[in-house]
């Protein structure tokens, strides 16, 4: 079994807040960048299945050439191998166009797994479109993975409040949520070695592929309106509820 | 002159700093309160690679560089004063003095199982009347066929009641005073041997402090390291070590309180403004800042010429003097900061006040280290070659 995991290099949520509307704009962001934490997930869910399953895990990701550090990190917590694919102007459609080449050209990936979401696009469609262009089944929500075998794997995906047992043919698109399980820490030894690797870069001609202009144009970069945070006492229970109601938060 | 950190530090800088975030601040405060060892560590620290970071692959080790242990240090004492003694007297003052003094049988039977984790190591040179005075240690090794017997006992021993191996020092020749002094490898087992915990210390509560009491101890010949008479150039290499991570860590110590300070200073008001807006305070922020960064370049400073192989006594000493004492002020200026909040345990920097007076007294005196500087400085000092000199990082060594 071969699992490919698709990760992006994304700004640390513990320093979103100091990001300007005009420098998300420009995509020159001057804070660090992380895994995204979504997709560490994805790692960690397809590196414990291939070691209760068997099987390899190559981890890939489009971007520029500071993304080569997500994919390090991929390599130091498990993965075997890693891909750069160098774009830094697609969009959702565009990077699923640009991983689906590429694991067209690979031929053997069986799984696919990708984090929910990103914390910097928040779209959630790179799994779904990824799917639709390489004609594979996609399972959203995955929470936990019951089974691998050689043609197939049974998950548990979790949809509002309703939990599924859902079993499909591979290959196939996951798409995972946090509750699968925590990322495992690199240990130093790996992260030695692949800090050491020389990773294979692809463009969008090496994919055979146009690079595909974006379909989704942003216009307007704005800060949410700072939240009016406030201390108020009530008197009685009653009043509270109404407050509570009249907010709707009850 | 390159002061950037290669991609493998910044991925270990990174992975350290997570594992502390998430593994040992949101607990060690409950274990420092309760005066208990978070024994739960040491396996995690262990599959991370911490306890033998900078041992080569060959013997155990992660087969990462010395300033890659720096980076460590600095990391875990981020989180609490205690978890970083666990790495200097582990890995800095036991196993690196394997590596260093110890023969290639020594290196696979001791320092392999030190290095991954599978025991632990302490360090036992101090008594109750020999401290920074080294040369007035009163424990006694015999030889005795092919073994020695050990008599004596140690105070204020990091781990003792923790390690598996205890590397302690003892007189072969009492005349010959610091020259007649011996290193020796004990096991947890032998005969004779017994270890207990000091309690009631100003500091440092999470971390084990105890005695070891050697009562006609028969140690093996084979686990002598170093050559007999040779135990006081070891037990200061040894210090070299030690020290360079207390340095380390005390600049982690400075950022923790630092990012408090900023942190409580932009949200709480006083006379109609956050406190970060007064003057007195920003004095204080500054100096953090300031000094932060000369004890982290102290620091790297040394881990650079550890990798060099170049000798590093005066340079350690410097960075250690220098971090410990400003570790201090950093968190008592933190205290200030926080005003009575900082007084109560509630905001956690009264911790790290607490455990930095113990990093100025251990390793070295703030005034040994000033005595020692004064020689060097005085050209009264120079530093000889040793028989085994700690080995300069060799990638492709280390890793084979």
């Amino acid at each position: 079994m071969k699992y490919l995991v698709c990760v992006k290099q994304a700004p640390d949520t513990a320093e979103l807040p100091k990001v300007k509307a005009e420098e998300a704009a420009s995509g020159e962001l001057s804070i660090q960048l992380v895994v995204n934490p979504w997709d560490e997930h994805a790692l960690e869910s397809a590196i414990q299945s291939s070691e209760d399953y068997g099987g390899s895990v190559g981890v890939i990701t489009v971007g520029g050439e500071k993304a080569i550090d997500a994919l390090r990190s991929g390599l130091a917590m498990g993965c075997a191998e890693a891909t750069l694919i160098e774009d830094t102007e697609a969009d959702a459609w565009g990077v699923a166009t640009l991983l689906a080449a590429a694991i067209e050209q690979m031929g053997d990936v069986d799984l696919v797994f990708t984090g929910q979401l990103t914390v910097d696009g928040n779209s959630g469609m790179v799994p779904i479109a990824l799917a639709r262009k390489l004609g594979w089944p996609v399972l959203t929500g995955v929470a936990k993975i019951i089974e691998v075998t050689d043609d197939s794997i049974v998950v548990e995906r979790v949809v509002g409040e309703a939990r599924l047992t859902v079993k499909t043919q591979a290959p196939a698109v996951l798409s995972v949520i946090k509750e699968i399980g925590e990322p495992r820490y690199p240990t130093f030894i790996k992260i030695r070695k692949a800090a050491r690797v020389k990773i294979p870069t692809l463009t969008a001609s090496d994919l055979g592929v146009d690079a595909p202009a974006p379909v989704v144009q942003m216009d307007n970069y704005r800060k949410p309106p700072a939240r009016d945070a406030h201390v108020q006492l009530f008197d009685n229970a009653s009043d509270l509820v109404d407050a509570l109601l009249a907010e709707k938060v009850l | 002159m390159d002061f950037a950190f290669i991609t493998e530090h910044e991925m270990v800088q990174k992975t350290v700093r997570d594992f502390a975030e998430k593994e040992i601040r949101p607990v060690i405060g409950e274990y420092d309160r309760e005066h208990k060892y978070p024994h739960f560590l040491l396996p995690k620290m262990a599959e991370l690679g911490v306890m033998g970071i900078c041992i080569p692959v060959r013997y155990g080790g992660a087969g990462m560089d010395y300033i890659s242990l720096g980076i460590v240090s600095e990391a875990l004492e981020w989180a609490d004063a205690s978890v970083r003694e666990t790495i200097a007297v582990h890995l800095a003052l036991n196993a690196m003095t394997v590596f260093q003094w110890g023969t290639e049988e020594q290196k696979q039977r001791l320092l392999a199982p030190l290095a991954t984790g599978a025991k632990v190591g302490c360090f036992g040179l101090t008594e109750s009347g020999a401290g920074s005075d080294v040369a007035a240690l009163k424990a006694t090794a015999r030889k005795d066929g092919d073994d020695y017997i050990l008599d004596g006992e140690k105070m204020w021993i990091t781990l003792a009641d923790v390690a598996d191996y205890l590397l302690v020092f003892a007189k072969t020749d009492p005349a010959k005073k610091h020259r007649g002094i011996t290193a020796f490898m004990l096991e947890r087992g032998m005969a004779g041997l017994s270890t207990g915990a000091i309690e009631d210390k100003m500091g440092v509560w999470a971390s084990n402090t105890g005695w070891i009491a050697m009562n006609a101890v028969r140690v093996p010949a084979r686990n002598r390291i170093g050559e007999e008479g040779e135990g006081f150039k070891v037990a200061m290499s040894a210090l070299d070590n030690a020290r360079y991570t207390v340095a380390a860590g005390a600049s982690g110590g400075i950022r923790a309180v630092m990012e408090a300070s900023l942190r409580y200073s932009q949200e709480r008001e006083t006379f109609g403004k956050k406190i970060a807006e007064h003057q007195l305070v920003q004095q204080m922020l500054a100096k953090m800042a300031l000094n932060y960064d000369i004890a982290t370049l102290l620091w790297q400073r040394v881990g650079w010429l550890k990798n060099q192989g170049v000798r590093n006594t005066r340079e350690t000493s410097q960075a250690k003097w220098f971090a410990t004492e400003a570790a201090w002020e950093a968190a008592s200026d933190a205290v200030q900061i926080h005003g009575a909040y900082g007084f109560s345990a509630e905001y956690g920097v009264e911790r790290y006040l607490r455990n930095a007076k113990g990093a100025a007294i251990y390793e070295g005196t703030t005034q040994i280290h000033q005595l020692l500087q004064a020689t060097y400085a005085l050209g009264w000092r120079r530093d000889k070659p040793l028989r085994c000199e700690l080995p300069a990082y060799d990638p492709e060594y280390w890793q084979e």
